[in-house]
Parts: structure tokens; C-alpha cells; sequence
């Protein structure tokens, strides 16, 4: 064998035979056996190799560039605790959408690591295999950079000390979790469908940008850059999501109906969760970006519909309730600030009243809805307070059994009437906050009906006691400390020492 | 406006996250491995059984007979978050991109014999298969394993193996004309030739173990722990006799990425072996049932490659494992 | 709104150049500016080209660097080593 003359290959070829041929079709035990679980949902793969990669990044290439972002990153987080980086937000009111960042995402993240490790493994087609194991990298990232990111402000900050302990058990955080279980526990093509798809692709920008552009905004040097870092993948991520679902929809015709009723899930429970960065978005953002309605109006009907069109070509259609989600960004920040504002007693972070400068913002974002609807509840709050008679809603609420989140939503064409579903499952009586949260029900009740519903669990005596001092301890909250409003909270006290420390300084 | 920070009351509330400082005996300043690791798994309150197998939880202690009071004490000496991690590898790599391009620019894979050519395509290249049969059996460990501890560090590894994998196949490449062709003759080999049957078998039959620990005991202990010296120790000393000085260059990065994934696999394991009675009885009988068979799927390999010299080859490898084992705690 | 593929990118320093050669080789591109990123729109098709990247920076540019500083996208995207491609309909 004499040596042959050397022919230079280009990043196609040449990332096809480093990567695709390295898998063999098992004899001595059963393709079957070893990928279990790649077909019980029904989808029907009759081609693997059909699958295009579309990034051909190959190890080498992905540790020298992710090792460069990270090297970038850390001097970053170094030079803002080295500089006091928090003394340069914009207020400290800011650091609570920090808390519900951390409290509700990062565990999220960590999450997504394990379930993409686990499509990284049992996948039977080696592109998107390889995909998933990058991305299982990645979100394994996102988790570590956000926890270091954020560990900063834990030193100088309540609310962010006790992060998973409060993942595991606090009513809110219940919504982003069963979010998640729910995709972890589905098999591997409503994965990606959810995840890859829905989130990623459709939602993500939702999530990231406008909370980045706002770090940015409000002078929060560390966010930003973990933000911008950690979306810098992003572009893989949704690039696998679209992929993933031309593929299963090019491969089978029977996959589009199957296809569809995930998308149709993925986005209804993707914009229920995202009401939570919607009442970030305009409420708890000192210098406010954009308001949530301007972000859904260019993230999803812009860039959605563009999406979806692209995709009718298949037999894909927009997502059964994205008219009702579309009306729902003129109200739904509004009403989840209201429900933390009315259980601030056993939220992880602080609240207060938006003031009349913020009021005017939200009257000009939101002159359909504002004024009429929410402007006259914040003010009648106010008077409340200036009074001493601060409101709290004592009683525990009814929560959505799809969505987890309390039952505060009204229904679509009419923002006086709270809207109320329920369905038999079982001989058990089980309610929702939404036409969407039931279909989702209806069509795996089995499931659904399993809930570890915070609520309930209080009830039953599941949550370290029966009043509301007992529960925080057992959410391992500081009552005074972690909860209630930002005025009177330690933080504020903090932030206002610091405040005039430097005008001392300065003056 | 610039200050003077130092006029200003500045005093941390606190040093690290609360369940960081309960695992530390105080509220000390942690480590970015300790806050990017430590409790960051859900462990309670999960919603929904599995559709794809209702016995457990997707994050659950019971996805292997293994028990451990506490699953973070499989700590990583190399304490490698992401960060410290790829900024290692991009290193690690810059070095083989260097031996690469110095070997192309002096051709030197040309000095090889004609004949061991031939040898490096029955005996290196297939072996980009068992490193995909590896990478799968760490992605699995990353999927079932219990606590961040375990689960990013075997995330690490399945990129490890994934990189190495494209290595042997860049070597291939190179070897041949550039087009690739070597990788389907390499693959033949390892389909179909007598020589690699034990060893896929005795691959394929890890892929489909239900317990993540007998993964990790048998795929990076025992495989690893016979593969690696034998093909890139004994082999690679049998090449220089044909002038394949220029492909040990080329092997570099394995042979240091495996001296530091064995004290990470030797930490783990110990740590496991340390805990109970039960654990070290049970790993010990997978140690014994894993080396026995795979020293036995090596042998044709090394017999073809070291001819005379495979006996002694395997006994040496053999022994070694034998004896790092024992440090373990293992009975082996 | 049928029909447009967005690339956003990071406002730094590294991306400059990337921005630059992206709206000199697309005419009907707009860039719309924000805090921290830029969002680039175009109808139907959008390229990065590896050339005009080059020119801008004096060095040889892998269109993989761009993974060093992209932020979101829209459309399907494909990559070799000459250009970057986002379309619909790929």
C-alpha cells in the first residue's frame, strides 16, 4: 500500500466522514433494544440518512469555540465582582426579575441538559444525535453560567440563596417545573417538538432577548453578557428545532397530525409560562425595554407567521388558540403582577405598585386595555396601602391543572369574568384556567391528572404545615426578608444606604 | 460618575447559596465547580411518570443498584465545570491541530512501512466505533445518572469520545487519499472481521444495560482501562519498529486525555466501592464479569497485531487493571 | 410579513465587520439597533459571505466564527465554507 495523493475536502464531506459513519447497524443485540424508545409515539422514521446537518460543527471545533466564549464570559463576571458591578443597576427593584430568573430558569436549564443527554442517546439517526449531545453541553452552560453569573448578586441580594430547595417546592416555580416534566417525560420526538420546536425556535426570543436587551438597560453588565453568550447557541438550538420537525413531516404522512397536536400543546403551554417574563417585562423592569405586547407582536406574529407559512407547505398550520395567546399579550402581564402583588406574603421576591411614571408607560403600551381594566385596581391598591390597609388575598388560590398557575385569567372578549373550565376524569373533577389548558388535559388525562399541585399539597398537609408561616419555612423563605413588598425589604434598605454612601462620595 | 468604593459599605450578606454552605460546614466562599454543581438536579416533587418507562422517575436514585447516602460525594478531581472544561480541550486540541499540520507539511506518515500501513487500518481505525459505543455509553450515564456531579462530568466524557472518535477518523483520512475511503474499509473491519467481534459484541452488549453504574464500571473502567494501554502503549511500540513514529504524534491527545479520565473514573469508583459492603460486592462481581470477557475479546486483536508478543501484551494489560482496581477497593 | 429571514447579532466589536459585509452584500437587509444586539432583516434570502468578511478583517474568516457571536435567527440555515445561507423554503 503505497500512500495516495491527498485530496482537500470540503466542510460538508469532510464533516460527514467524521461524524456520520461512526454508527453501525447492532447485530449481536437488537437495533430495537438498544434505542428503545425512538418509536412508541408513533412517528415513522423510514430514513435516517435523509437528515441534513445544517451546522457541521465537529468536537475540535465546538470546544476551541465555546472555549473562547467562555474565556470572554468569566473575565467579565471576574472584572463586575472585582468592581462592585451591582452598585451600576439601574435600582435595586431590578435584582427581583434576577430571582425569578434564577429560581424558575437556571433549574430549567440543568434540566434540558439531562433530556437532550438523554436524546443524545437514544436517538437512532446520528445527525441529530450529535446535535442533541451538543446541545445537552450547552444547556449544561447555561445552567453553570447563570448560577455564576447570578452568584454575585447572591452575596449582596435575599431571594437567590435558596434557588433549587425553592425549585422543588414553591407554588409559582411549580409552573416552569411541570413545564418541563412534562417534555422530560414525553418521548423523544414531542421532545424536540416541545423544546426544540416550540421553545426554542418559536418562544425562545420571547424569553432572551427583550430579558437581555433589559439586563442591558438597567445596567446589569453580568447578565448581559452570560445573556448574549448563552443565546450565541441559541442559533444551533432553533436550527435543530426547525430540522427536527421538516424532518418528521418530510418522512411520513402520518406524522403531521401527530406533529401538529404537540405544536398546537407547545405553544399554549410555552405562552402561559411566558406570562410570567411578560409581567418581568413590564413590571418589574426599573427602565423598561419594550413592553410584552411589542415583543409578541415582532417574535411570534411577525416572526411566527413567517415561520408557519413556510411550513403550510407540509400541512402545518399556526397553532389552534395563537388568535386567543395574540389577544391575551394586552393582558396577561398585568393580571400576573396582580396575583403576586395579592400573595406577596409567599412570593420569593419582592413586589410593589407601579408608580404613576410607570402607570403612564403602561396606559401608552397598552391604550386598548390599561386605563379600562388594570389602571383602576393598582390605583385602588394604592389608596389602600396609603391608608395601612396594605391588600392581601389570604386565601390559597384554585390553580389551573395544565398550567399550575392561579385562576386569575379572564376569558377571551371579555377582561371583567374570570374564565372557568372543568372536566370529568376518573370520577374526579379537575379545573383549568383556559379552552387551551383543557384540550391539553383531555387529551392525556392520564398525565395530567397526576399533578403535584402546590395548592392541593397544602392542603393535604404535604408542605410543612397548615399556616402560612409553617409553608415558608418549609420553602426555606425568610418571612420579612425573602418576601413581601421592596419598600421596607432589607434590599431596599441596602440600596438606599448605598445610595447615599455615594452621593456622600460624590458630593 | 466614579467613586470611591472603598468610603462605601460594601459587606457581603452572605459568602455562597445556602445548600452550597450546608455541603461546606459554613458559609464560606465556594468554588465555581462547588456553586455550578452542588444540589443543581431537581430531586423532589416531579409531576409526571415517564411515558417512555412509568416504574421511575426521570431523575430518580433507582436507575441503578448502586446506593449512595449522598450522590455528590462523586466529586470530579479535575473540578471541571463547563467553563474550566472547554477551555481545556480547545488546549488539549491546539496541540493535536499543530501535530497534524506538521505531519502534513512533512508527510510523514510516508516513512510508514507499507505493510504496518495496513496494520494501523485493521487496528486503529476501527476503534472510532468503540469510541461512538463509548460516547453512547456516556451520553446514558449523563441521561440516567443521579445528582450534577455525575451527570456533567459523564457529559464531558461523551463529548471526549466524540472528539477522539473524529481524531482516529482525521488519521484515517489522512492516511488515504484524503477522500475517506480508509474509514469504510476500517468499518468492514469492525462489521466483519474475525478479529473485532468479541470486542463489538462485548460493546453492544453494554448498550443496552439498564443500570447506568455497570455502564460507567464497565465501559469506562474496564474497556477503557484494557483498551487503552494495549493499543496506544503495545501497539504503538511495535509500530516504531515500522517507522510509525509520526502516528504516535497523532495519538498524543488520547494518550493524555486518558491518564486524566482514569483519576476522574478511579475517584468515582472508589468513592462507590467506599460506601458499603453492598456496593463493593456487587462492583467487584461486574469488574470480574466485564475484564473476564473483554480480556478474551482483546485477544485476537493484539494476536494480530503483536503476533508473539499478544500473550504477555494482554497478561501485562491485564495485571495493571488488575492492580488499580485493588486500589479501588475492588476484589478483583 | 411573508417571507422574511432575520439574523441578530451581538454589537460589539468582534461583529462589526460581520454586520458590515452582511448589509453591503444584501441591499434590501435593514438592521434595526438594540441595546446590546442588532436584528437584520431581509426579504426572501440572506448571505454571509466568508469573502467580504475577510476583506473587512484582513484574515482569513471561518464562517463558523460566526457562532462566536450570533444571537438569534429566523429562517432555515445552511453552512459550507464559502458563505452562510438563511432562507425559507430550503
Amino acid at each position: 500500500m503505497t500512500p495516495p495523493r491527498k485530496k482537500k475536502l470540503n466542510l460538508k464531506k469532510r464533516y460527514e466522514l467524521m461524524t456520520r459513519g461512526l454508527d453501525w447497524e447492532t447485530s449481536y443485540q437488537k437495533m430495537d433494544d438498544v434505542f428503545p424508545y425512538d418509536t412508541f409515539e408513533g412517528i415513522k422514521i423510514t430514513d435516517w440518512s435523509k437528515w441534513e446537518d445544517p451546522f457541521r460543527l465537529t468536537m475540535d471545533a465546538y470546544w476551541k469555540y465555546q472555549g473562547e466564549k467562555e474565556r470572554k464570559l468569566y473575565a467579565v463576571l471576574d472584572s463586575f465582582a472585582q468592581n462592585n458591578g451591582q452598585l451600576g443597576i439601574s435600582d435595586a427593584r431590578y435584582v427581583n426579575a434576577i430571582k425569578l430568573f434564577l429560581t424558575g430558569v437556571t433549574p430549567l436549564e440543568y434540566q434540558a441538559h439531562r433530556h437532550f443527554a438523554h436524546l443524545g442517546r437514544h436517538i437512532r439517526g446520528v445527525g441529530p444525535r450529535v446535535a442533541a449531545q451538543m446541545q445537552s453541553l450547552d444547556e449544561l452552560r447555561h445552567a453553570q453560567t447563570q448560577i455564576h453569573t447570578i452568584s454575585h448578586y447572591n452575596k449582596y441580594f435575599d431571594g437567590f440563596s435558596e434557588f433549587p430547595h425553592m425549585h422543588d417546592r414553591v407554588w409559582y416555580l411549580s409552573v416552569p417545573k411541570s413545564f418541563f416534566d412534562d417534555a422530560c417525560s414525553a418521548g423523544p420526538f414531542e421532545f424536540f417538538t416541545a423544546i426544540s420546536f416550540a421553545f426554542e425556535y418559536v418562544l425562545t426570543n420571547l424569553l432572551f432577548v427583550p430579558f437581555m436587551s433589559g439586563a442591558a438597560y438597567n445596567g446589569d453588565l453580568a447578565t448581559v453578557t452570560f445573556g448574549f453568550s448563552a443565546q450565541s447557541d441559541e442559533a444551533r438550538h432553533m436550527t435543530l428545532g426547525i430540522e427536527v420537525i421538516k424532518f418528521m413531516l418530510e418522512q411520513h404522512p402520518d406524522n403531521l397530525p401527530i406533529v401538529q397536536k404537540w405544536v398546537d400543546k407547545w405553544f399554549w403551554r410555552g405562552h402561559k409560562m411566558l406570562g410570567l417574563v411578560a409581567m418581568m417585562m413590564d413590571y418589574m423592569l426599573p427602565k423598561r425595554i419594550m413592553s410584552w405586547k411589542e415583543a409578541w407582536e415582532i417574535y411570534f406574529t411577525e416572526a411566527g407567521g413567517a415561520l408557519f407559512e413556510d411550513l403550510s407547505r407540509y400541512g402545518l398550520r399556526v397553532p389552534k388558540y395563537a388568535d386567543i395567546a395574540t389577544d391575551e399579550a394586552e393582558h396577561i402581564s398585568h393580571q400576573n403582577w396582580a396575583i403576586f402583588y395579592q400573595y406577596t406574603q409567599a412570593a420569593g421576591f419582592h413586589t410593589w405598585l407601579p408608580s404613576d411614571e410607570e402607570m403612564a408607560w403602561l396606559s401608552e403600551k397598552y391604550p386598548n386595555t390599561f386605563d379600562k381594566y388594570y389602571r383602576p385596581r393598582f390605583e385602588m391598591w394604592r389608596e389602600m396601602e396609603a391608608k395601612g390597609e396594605r391588600f392581601y388575598n389570604n386565601a390559597l388560590p384554585q390553580l389551573c391543572q395544565t398550567c399550575q398557575i392561579p385562576m386569575g385569567y379572564t376569558e377571551p372578549g371579555d377582561p371583567t369574568k374570570i374564565g372557568f373550565r372543568s372536566t370529568e376524569y376518573a370520577g374526579e373533577r379537575y379545573h383549568f384556567c383556559s379552552d387551551g389548558c383543557k384540550d391539553i388535559f383531555e387529551n392525556e388525562p392520564e398525565k395530567f391528572s397526576q399533578a403535584w399541585l402546590p395548592v392541593h399539597q397544602i392542603f393535604q398537609g404535604n408542605c410543612g404545615g397548615a399556616d402560612l408561616g409553617d409553608v415558608l419555612k418549609w420553602y426555606h423563605m425568610d418571612n420579612g426578608i425573602d418576601n413581601m413588598d421592596y419598600t421596607g425589604s432589607p434590599d431596599q434598605k441596602q440600596w438606599d444606604a448605598w445610595q447615599s454612601a455615594r452621593k456622600r462620595v460624590a458630593g | 460618575m466614579s467613586i470611591d468604593i472603598k468610603t462605601m459599605n460594601v459587606e457581603p450578606k452572605r459568602h455562597t447559596f445556602a445548600h452550597v454552605a450546608r455541603r461546606l460546614g459554613s458559609d464560606a466562599p465556594a468554588s465555581r465547580y462547588e456553586e455550578g454543581v452542588y444540589d443543581v438536579q431537581a430531586t423532589t416533587h416531579f409531576h409526571y411518570r415517564p411515558l417512555w418507562g412509568p416504574e421511575l422517575w426521570h431523575f430518580d436514585e433507582g436507575r441503578t443498584a448502586i446506593k449512595m447516602e449522598d450522590w455528590y460525594l462523586f466529586k470530579d478531581p479535575r473540578q471541571y465545570y463547563y467553563g474550566t472544561y472547554t477551555i481545556a480541550r480547545a488546549n488539549m486540541h491546539q496541540t493535536t491541530e499543530r501535530n497534524f499540520a506538521f505531519e502534513e507539511k512533512r508527510d510523514m506518515l510516508a516513512n510508514i512501512d507499507p505493510a504496518w500501513r495496513e496494520m494501523i487500518v485493521n487496528y486503529l481505525i476501527p476503534l472510532r466505533h468503540f469510541e461512538w459505543g463509548a460516547n453512547m455509553n456516556a451520553c446514558s450515564i449523563s441521561d440516567a445518572g443521579y445528582g450534577t456531579a455525575i451527570t456533567s462530568a459523564a457529559i464531558f466524557t461523551a463529548g471526549d469520545r466524540l472528539g477522539i472518535a473524529q481524531i482516529l477518523s482525521r488519521i484515517g483520512i489522512v492516511l488515504g487519499s484524503g477522500d475517506g475511503e480508509l474509514l469504510d474499509e476500517a468499518k468492514k473491519q469492525w462489521m466483519e472481521a474475525d478479529t473485532w467481534q468479541g470486542i463489538r459484541k462485548t460493546v453492544e452488549d453494554s448498550l443496552v444495560l439498564k443500570d447506568w453504574f455497570e455502564a460507567l464500571l464497565a465501559q469506562f473502567l474496564v474497556m477503557d482501562g484494557l483498551v487503552y494501554p494495549l493499543v496506544y502503549n503495545h501497539f504503538d511500540t511495535q509500530g516504531q519498529k515500522h517507522g510509525a513514529a509520526a502516528l504516535s504524534m497523532l495519538c498524543e491527545f488520547m494518550v493524555d486525555w486518558s491518564t486524566e479520565h482514569n483519576r476522574w473514573v478511579d475517584a468515582v469508583v472508589k468513592v462507590a466501592v467506599k460506601e458499603s459492603d453492598e456496593n463493593q460486592a456487587l462492583l467487584s462481581q461486574w469488574y470480574r464479569d466485564w475484564r473476564d470477557t473483554m480480556v478474551e475479546a482483546l485477544s485476537p486483536l493484539a494476536s494480530m497485531v503483536l503476533t508473539e508478543g499478544a500473550e504477555s501484551a494482554i497478561a501485562d494489560v491485564r495485571e495493571q487493571l488488575d492492580v488499580r482496581a485493588g486500589k479501588l477497593g475492588l476484589t478483583v | 410579513m411573508a417571507g422574511i429571514v432575520s439574523i441578530t447579532l451581538q454589537n460589539n466589536d468582534e461583529a462589526r465587520p460581520v454586520i458590515e459585509s452582511i448589509l453591503h452584500d444584501n441591499p434590501s437587509a435593514r438592521a434595526n439597533y438594540m441595546p446590546g444586539a442588532v436584528k437584520i432583516d431581509c426579504p426572501e434570502r440572506l448571505v454571509v459571505k466568508a469573502e467580504s468578511v475577510s476583506e473587512r478583517i484582513g484574515r482569513d474568516w471561518d464562517p463558523q466564527e460566526i457562532h462566536l457571536t450570533i444571537v438569534s435567527m429566523g429562517g432555515s440555515l445552511d453552512e459550507d465554507d464559502e458563505e452562510l445561507v438563511l432562507s425559507w423554503g430550503a
